[in-house]
This record gives C-alpha cells, structure tokens and sequence, in this order.
C-alpha cells in the first residue's frame, strides 16, 4: 500500500470507500477500500469465484454495496440523484463478457444506441462517428451486420467499439479475453493499450489472463475469495517477484499453491 | 507346464487370453496375453482370481508383459485384484511392465473405488416434510407475487411516461412486433375461430333442432362469440405464440448481458423493451378479435346453412338483432385487457430469467401457463361485474 500513496498526487477517478458487497445472503467482499487513477490500465485479478466480476458490477451501478460507498469522479454511483449518475454514466463505458450487443439490431443500429439520445446530432456525424469507432477497433465496414454474424472476437470489438462512441472517460472489461484464442486476445490488448494511450482513457479490466496482466497492466488488485478483499495491490511485475504473500506469487507464476 | 484356461462363463475372448503356469522356483505365473480392454476387464479379474484359487502358494507373480494394450477399467481390474489378495494375506508381484503399460498402471488408484457401493450417479434431490414444503411454496409465492407487483409498478411508470412522451417510443420495435402477434398470428386464429364458431353452431343444433329451434343457433353462436368465445380464444392462441415468444427474447437479451448493456448505456429496460410490445399487444389484439368475431360468425353461418336450410340473409339477420353493438365493444374492452396481460407477464418472466438457456425455458413455459391463468381470471371478474353494471 505504500506504493498507492506515493501516487496520491495523481487524479482519483474512482474511489471505493469500504465497501461491502453480499448476494443473496452470501457476502462475496467486505469492506474493500481502493482508488483509481487517471490514465491507468487497472486490472482487477484473483481466482475464478473471487468476486472479480461483482466488484465490477458494483462499480459500474448494477448491484448496490451493502454497505461503504463508490464514488465516480466524486459523484456517489448509489447514492445520487438520478440525474448526476445520469452524467456519470454518459462518461463511463462497459464492454460486457458476452458482448452485449442487442441481437436484433445491426451493428450500425447497436452503436448509434449511446448516440440517441443526443438527437441534435445530425445523422451524416452520427454515421462518421460510428465508422470511425469501428475503425479503430478494426472493425471497418462492418456497420450493416447483425451481431450474429460475427465471430467471438469480432463481436468484443463490437462491444468495445459501442462501449467508446462516447468518448469515455473510463472503460470498465469484464474478462475481455474470455472464450477468445490466443492470437485474438493479444489483438484485443493491443487494441486495449491503443485506446488507453491514444486517448487516455482510464480502463478497469477484470481478468486472469496473465499475459494481458503482464503485457498491458499498469497496476493489479487482487481479490482473494476466502479474504473476501484485497489481498494485493500494484505494478503486476514488481509483484511477480516481490510479493510477500504466497498466492499472489502463486497466482502471478501460475503455480498451484 | 503352462496350460490355457477357458474363459469362464463360457464367453469369447478374440484378442487376449490368460496364461497360467508355475516356474521351477514353485512360484505361479499368471500371464495375460493380447489387448484388455473395459470388454475383457471383467473377464480378466475373474482369471486372475481362479489362479489364484488354483495355487496354494503364498506369493503370485502376474506378468504383464505379454500384454499388447491395456485400458483404465483392465488396470484397476489388475490393481483390485492385487488388493485383495494382499488383504488375504498373499503377495501379488507385478512384472514386465512395458513404458505403456506402467504409464497407466501409474494413473490408476484403486482406493478411490474402494466404497463403489456408496456412489450415486443420480443427482440427490432433497424432499422436504410436508411443513417444510408448504413454507417453501409460501414463500416463493409471496416473492413471486412481489417480483409481479414491482414489475407492475415499473410497467404503469412506463407506460404513463410514454403517454405524455409517445415521441420516445420505440415505434419501429412497435411495428416489428406488431407483425410479430399480429400479422402472422391471422391464420391461426382466423382458423381456431371458424372451427370454435363450427362447433357450437353444431352442438347447439343437436339440442335445439328436435325443439324447432333452429332459428336461434345464429344468436347462441352471435353472443357466445363476440362477448366471450372470441377474446378468451384470441388471448389463449397470443400467449401461446407471442407471450412465449416475449419471454424468450427478453430472457436470452437477460443472458447475453443485452439488458445490462442497455441499462448501463442509459436506457430503461421497461421502455426499451416492454413498452413497445405492450403497445403492439394493445393495439393488434383487438384487431384479431373482431377478426376472431367474424370467422366465428362464419362458421357458425356454414352449419346454419349447410346443416339447418337456414338462408344467408335470414341468419345475419338474426344475428345483426341479437347482438349489440355494445357486446362487440364489451369483447373488445376485454380483449385489450387480455392483451396487457399476456404481453405484460410474457415480459415480466423474460426479464426475471437467472441462469442461462434453462432459465429462459423455464420462463417460456411460465410466461403460457401463467398468462392464461390470469386471463382466465380476468374473464370471470369481467363476467360477474358487467352482469352487475
């Protein structure tokens, strides 16, 4: 934790204040605390039933903490008006493990979505934005197709290109490389680390791909399911070797403890 | 001194036998030959024991390396059989053991099989006391009933929303399920009515026929048509296309994380996805109803002309006197009633789904099955008020 206070002099643009999530009587995480800077490449790691996605879920609004608080750019994401979380949620982005594109729609239809409801756009812009976020995802061309006619990587670009028609400032990923091989998923990272750089968006990503950790992570949480919180926080390289606690060294050199 | 043991039982073996034979240190010798697979590892086990039977010798020395194959069910056969003997207090060595067939003598543990008799492949399935199942039923009732409620609440803040704001209804998603409950549900219905209006025209004739009274199967067919037959059988046939049809595409839209999506991107679920099938439910339903009406009317028409030598006019006529236009408006105030019914609670279960493709089965079935329970419902509170009003 000494690291985190050394970069204190950055920006927080999350904060989770001693949260507490619990689903349907089970607590998952108690009382967890961390921040999130700008511009940096979080990964949110630990072994499968950690709690990795509820975390995010919390994060981004879908389930409320039992107790403690998160806030985003200082707006509290449970305890707002609806109007404040309303420009909140127009700044942040999520790319769903499915994708969650709408099946019924075009890709075109699917991205034009966020764009709604800013009916003062006109349509010629609307079609310029959405053919440049698809671009840039490597996705050109493509903006007449339905989702199923896409393959599993092809469709978290999608998903990932919807995400930033808006510009966020922060994408959240929940497990980006799931059910992608190996060669796609570094194309995703790549994508990743682009968008990240380019534009400097903040991204929260949970995962356990460890190459995607090491090759684009700036920092690491990691969660732990008997612990039910952070039992690790930090630059993924430097806790590889120098960690103390055992499962984070087991976990980060893929070792069975 | 080696000799071929027949294989017991009387059964074939094609591609391996058991050699037994005693060296000239008196030690016994068991040798199996060829391939074993789970076909011969019963067989294997039994010729290993009836050796061992055969022998008085303490020590038994199986060699192994005649054997060409070896599957996982023939080594622990091999390992079971050591075991056992070794709880008998005699010593079974295993020689000759290929690279293949150490590898998968290595992978076998026969402690692991020890108490088969304790394994169910059957999934256990918990049956509570009879208290125990009342209060469960009770409490999912009770959190069903709310789930039903809130979803109720929601669906009136929508749809008073949308009201005041129609320019945000999804109106392209309105004519697409239009279409859907419809467009294409015209055949079916249209077919069901004729047949409904057939059989009532044909089973009131058999009663009034002998009595003379001919004459009033057209108003019988008339009223039970258009005040009750017609809107009940209309309901019926929508949910079992369209309320099903809902569940199931909110449910998967639930699973592929869609809704989420759409929630996070800003969207109301409710107006995003149920309003424009409400709408489309309320708007179209009462079209197939008087559509129902009339091929209800027809059919009835065919028996009073084919089967009673009632003529055309006649029988309109006796329709047009014994129906107000305030029972077609009745059928109809019903049917849009219906209507919200089945598309509301054909959403409500879609949105409601957990746990993947079962899920959304289960909640297609619950959509039909509860839908035409509540329509029936419906129905009988609509029939004691009008009688009242």
């Amino acid at each position: 934790m000494q690291d985190q206070e050394k970069r204190d002099d950055r920006e927080v643009v999350i904060s989770v204040e001693g949260m507490t999530a619990r689903l349907e009587g089970n607590t998952i995480l108690e009382g967890i605390t961390f921040k999130v800077f700008r511009g940096e490449i979080l990964f949110i790691v630990g072994r499968s039933g950690s709690g990795k996605t509820v975390l995010m879920k919390h994060m981004i609004g879908q389930f409320r903490p039992a107790e403690g608080r998160v806030l985003i750019n200082g707006v509290d994401v449970h305890g707002a008006e609806e109007s404040d979380w309303a420009a909140v949620r127009r700044r942040i982005g999520v790319l769903f493990q499915a994708g969650g594109l709408l099946g019924s729609m075009t890709l075109g239809d699917n991205m034009a979505l966020p764009l709604e409801k800013r009916s003062n756009l006109p349509d010629s812009l609307k079609k310029s934005i959405i053919r440049m976020k698809l671009g840039m995802v490597g996705l050109a061309d493509t903006e007449h197709l339905l989702p199923a006619e896409l393959s599993g990587g092809m469709k978290k670009r999608a998903g990932l290109a919807r995400a930033m028609v808006m510009d966020p400032e922060i994408l959240f990923f929940d497990e980006p490389s799931a059910g992608l091989d190996p060669v796609t998923s570094v194309g995703l990272d790549d994508t990743i680390a682009d968008i990240n750089q380019g534009m400097g968006t903040t991204m929260v990503i949970v995962s356990h791909e460890l190459p995607s950790i090491f090759k684009i992570g700036h920092r690491m949480i990691m969660l732990d399911g008997q612990q039910k919180g952070i039992i690790a926080d930090g630059d993924p390289r430097f806790l590889q070797g120098e960690s103390r606690d055992e499962r984070v060294v087991n976990f980060l050199n893929r070792r069975n403890a | 001194m080696s000799q071929e043991k027949a294989a017991p039982g009387g059964l074939k073996r094609t591609s391996s036998s058991v050699a037994v034979s005693e060296s000239t240190t008196g030690t016994v010798v068991v040798t199996p030959v060829g391939r074993f697979s789970l076909d011969e590892a019963e067989l294997l086990a039994a010729d290993l024991h009836t050796a061992a039977r055969d022998s008085q010798t303490s020590g038994l020395v199986v060699d192994l390396s005649k054997v060409s194959y070896l599957d996982s069910a023939a080594a622990l056969s091999i390992k079971m059989f050591a075991g056992d003997m070794e709880q008998n207090g005699r010593q079974v060595t295993l020689t000759g053991m290929g690279g293949e067939v150490q590898r998968i003598m290595g992978m076998v543990d026969p402690r692991i099989v020890e108490d088969v008799s304790a394994s169910r492949l059957s999934h256990p399935e918990p049956v509570p006391g009879t208290i125990e199942g009342i209060g469960e039923a009770a409490v999912a009732t009770a959190g069903s009933f709310k789930g039903l409620m809130v979803f109720t609440g929601e669906l009136i803040r929508a749809v008073l929303h949308s009201l005041f704001h129609p320019r945000d209804i999804r109106w392209g998603d309105v004519a697409g399920n239009m279409r859907g409950v419809g467009v294409q549900g015209f055949p079916i219905v249209g077919l069901i009515s004729l047949l409904v209006g057939l059989i009532i025209a044909f089973m009131s004739s058999l009663q009034l026929k002998p009595l003379g009274g001919d004459i009033f199967v057209a108003a019988l067919v008339g009223i039970a048509m258009v005040k009750e037959l017609a809107p009940l059988m209309t309901a019926i046939i929508v949910a079992g296309r369209s309320g099903s049809a809902f569940a199931a595409e909110i449910g998967t839209m639930v699973v592929n994380e869609e809704v989420d999506a759409l929630a996070i991107m800003g969207f109301d679920p409710v107006r995003f996805l149920v309003i424009p099938r409400v709408a489309a439910a309320i708007i179209v339903v009462p079209l197939l109803t008087l559509y129902a009406d009339f091929f209800g009317l027809l059919g009835g028409l065919l028996v009073g002309m084919l089967g009673l030598d009632l003529t055309f006019i006649t029988y309109i006529n006796q329709t047009g006197s014994n129906i107000a236009l305030s029972d077609v408006a009745t059928g109809l105030v019903k049917s849009v009633f219906f209507a919200v019914i089945v598309s509301g609670i054909g959403c409500y279960h879609g949105m409601k789904v957990t746990r993947g493709a079962e899920g959304v089965g289960r909640a297609t079935t619950a959509a039909v099955v509860s839908a035409i329970f509540f329509i029936v419902l419906a129905d009988s509170i609509f029939a004691v008020v009008l009688h009242y009003l």
